[in-house]
């Protein structure tokens, strides 16, 4: 079932939680609502849900517009950041209570629905612990039951709030994978909320990168990572490196420093920021050069794979720190040391202009 | 009232304070402590009770059992009962239902509710019986159109009845705010988008939830009713046989020198003390266990 909100707008006193929302989720999409803290998406899905009232604007599932149906008949499954199971009840009757809570008319038999249990939690793989109080159960295998519970009535679609925002880092990346996994299978329309930016790119179909209330860019993992549409986008997704400074025909002045750019649309004197990604950086240890900007390394970090550089800005960008990618060997060859002067030069450039701030 | 969940939390910690010689106290301290503490127990809580049995008893079984089975002591025993039954009830639906609105919803007026919650405990019971008089009694507000209908509120059962009430109003209600302010919503908006209607939700997932604290104010709250004097007191009018309460019919006793009989009748309120006590303790042990069990585990 598609889901479409269009002008949701909603109001916490004088905070603007949401701001003239507008947005299409496509039957079978698993969609990552992805955006820091308070910037509501936790808001928008409990919306979606009903569980929250918009001040203004619609909800439409299916393409009707359910802003009226109450929640329990939008047919939503929505699984919590906290469980939220009922801790006084098995496993089983966890699973069990969204069907046994149906109208007299419609309720399944007590066997038809331990046949749907079992199967819910074989497909969630923690048939074994059926007896057991959530209680009892490890934060991964609470959210795996929160999330078969919300399938057993068959909801038409499926609204996670931060599902593994509570869990370490291993099981989350373990139940990341599951959930894609399960995501295939069922192909059940979802929206998941998240701060955490690998989660989105890596398990959902498109992400909604959201901030302040307002949709900053929607695609999908490849586009909103490579060809990200706002500074805010670009700093959110990954670590960066930013530069602020102002067009000069062909190049950027940085400080004192000068930066090649290739945006050829900006008037001379605009005021930009401009990133690079830390593996976008080269490091120059020529004493003469003059490109690039000019940086102090503060510490060579190399264990893993590559090697991390911290550096701080001189000249004009004092106080700002960088940070540069490398492989270990090239590391080793360009003989890196602590407290020496070095140029930084950016493969690549992303430059935005400031609005607001033209000279 | 502290709440029945966190009392029974410290033991452990106490004995492993204990068994540790870095954190132990010298024995001096310690005797000290005990000693004061049991001794100001023993004269002042355990031998009033003692006294009160020995007394009941000391004029024999026949003395003591003519005095329970006597008409007025009898009648007595019906009408706390009465009061019980009626304001137990009465304050568990007000109970469950303002600690509901309050814990779970924003409204106007929350913190005026919350404190008028209070208001039975701050204010003196003989005052609490007071404002009935002047609102029900003859001379009351509603007095002339009361006495028109013929109706009887004060020195009659349902000025009793009304009195009990207002002194046991904050019991339940007490209890269960903080508990289900801890508890939040997130369990009941779970039930709502699973499709359970607001009873079910009531019955399936809140009340499960809260039934040790509930029952824990439900003992606290009869406790207070069977045992009330004050507020009871001004609006009964000492009708013997009529509108005496056992802790009314008790005092009636003991100022018409009949000790023995006094003593008896307080026996009963002694053993509902105590009885109240037995299931008070294995309430909080229940409840204080099965808040062991919800903690989260680490996961």
């Amino acid at each position: 079932m598609s889901i479409q909100v269009r002008n949701i707008h909603k109001q916490f006193g004088n905070f603007t939680a949401l701001d003239d929302i507008s947005l299409d989720f496509p039957t079978g999409e698993l969609v990552a609502l992805l955006g820091p803290s308070g910037c509501g998406k936790t808001t928008l899905l409990r919306i979606i849900a009903g569980l929250e009232q918009a001040d203004s604007g619609s909800v439409l599932l299916d393409g009707a517009d359910a802003s009226a149906t109450h929640v329990r008949e939008r047919q939503v499954g929505f699984v919590f950041q906290h469980y939220a199971l009922f801790r006084h009840m098995t496993v089983y009757d966890n699973v069990a209570f969204g069907m046994r809570m149906k109208a007299r008319g419609q309720r399944p038999s007590e066997a038809k629905i331990r046949d749907k249990v079992h199967e819910l939690l074989n497909l969630v793989q923690l048939e074994w612990l059926a007896d057991r109080f959530p209680s009892q159960l490890s934060g991964g295998q609470r959210q795996r039951i929160a999330l078969a519970r919300a399938l057993a009535v068959e909801p038409r679609v499926l609204l996670l709030d931060e599902p593994f925002g509570a869990l370490d880092a291993k099981v989350r990346k373990e139940l990341r994978r599951w959930l894609r996994k399960l995501h295939d299978e069922l192909h059940i329309t979802s929206i998941f909320v998240t701060h955490d930016q690998e989660e989105a790119l890596e398990v959902a179909d498109r992400v909604v990168l959201m901030d302040h209330g307002h949709v900053e860019q929607i695609g999908t993992p490849e586009e909103v990572y490579r060809h990200p549409a706002t500074p805010f986008v670009y700093s959110f997704l990954g670590a960066v490196n930013l530069f602020h400074g102002r067009v000069d025909g062909d190049d950027l002045r940085v400080g004192e420093d000068t930066l090649a750019h290739d945006r050829r649309d900006l008037d001379h004197g605009a005021e930009v920021v401009a990133f690079a990604r830390p593996h976008e950086l080269e490091i120059v240890v020529d004493p003469q050069s003059t490109a690039g900007i000019a940086a102090r390394i503060n510490r060579v970090l190399s264990f893993g794979v590559t090697a991390r550089i911290e550096l701080d800005g001189v000249n004009g960008s004092t106080g700002q720190h960088f940070e540069v990618e490398l492989t270990r060997e090239q590391v080793k060859e360009l003989a890196l040391a602590d407290g020496q002067l070095v140029r930084l030069l950016p493969s690549r450039l992303k430059v935005f202009e400031q609005p607001g701030a033209q000279a | 009232m502290a709440g029945a969940t966190t009392l029974k939390l410290g033991g452990d910690h106490a004995a492993r304070f204990e068994s540790r010689a870095a954190t132990r106290e010298t024995p001096l301290v310690k005797w000290t402590i005990l000693a004061i503490s049991l001794s100001f127990f023993a004269l002042f809580l355990l031998m009033p009770l003692i006294a009160v049995f020995v007394e009941a008893l000391r004029k024999g079984w026949d003395t003591y059992l003519a005095a329970l089975i006597d008409p007025d002591a009898l009648s007595a025993v019906k009408l706390t009962l009465l009061a019980a039954i009626v304001s137990v009830p009465l304050n568990l639906v007000f109970g469950v239902s303002a600690a509901w609105a309050i814990a779970k919803f924003e409204f106007r007026g929350k913190h005026f509710l919350i404190t008028l919650i209070d208001l039975p405990f701050s204010v003196s019971p003989v005052i609490a019986g007071l404002i009935y008089v002047l609102v029900f009694g003859a001379q009351g507000w509603l007095g002339p159109w009361l006495a028109e209908h013929d109706i009887r509120i004060i020195f009659a059962v349902p000025g009793i009845v009304m009195a009990t009430v207002f002194v046991t109003f904050p019991f339940i209600a007490r209890e269960l705010i903080p508990l289900m302010q801890a508890q939040g919503r997130e369990e009941e908006e779970a039930a709502v988008v699973l499709g359970a209607n607001g009873w079910q939700i009531l019955w399936h997932v809140t009340l499960p939830n809260i039934k040790w604290g509930l029952l824990y104010g439900v003992i606290l709250t009869n406790a207070r009713a069977m045992g009330e004097f004050g507020a009871v007191s001004v609006v009964s009018g000492h009708i013997r046989g009529e509108t005496n309460t056992l802790p009314l019919h008790v005092e009636i006793l003991y100022n018409e020198y009949q000790f023995a009989g006094a003593f008896a009748v307080a026996s009963l309120l002694a053993m509902l003390a105590l009885v109240t006590l037995v299931i008070k303790n294995w309430v909080e042990y229940q409840a204080a266990r099965s808040y062991r069990d919800q903690q989260d585990i680490p996961s």
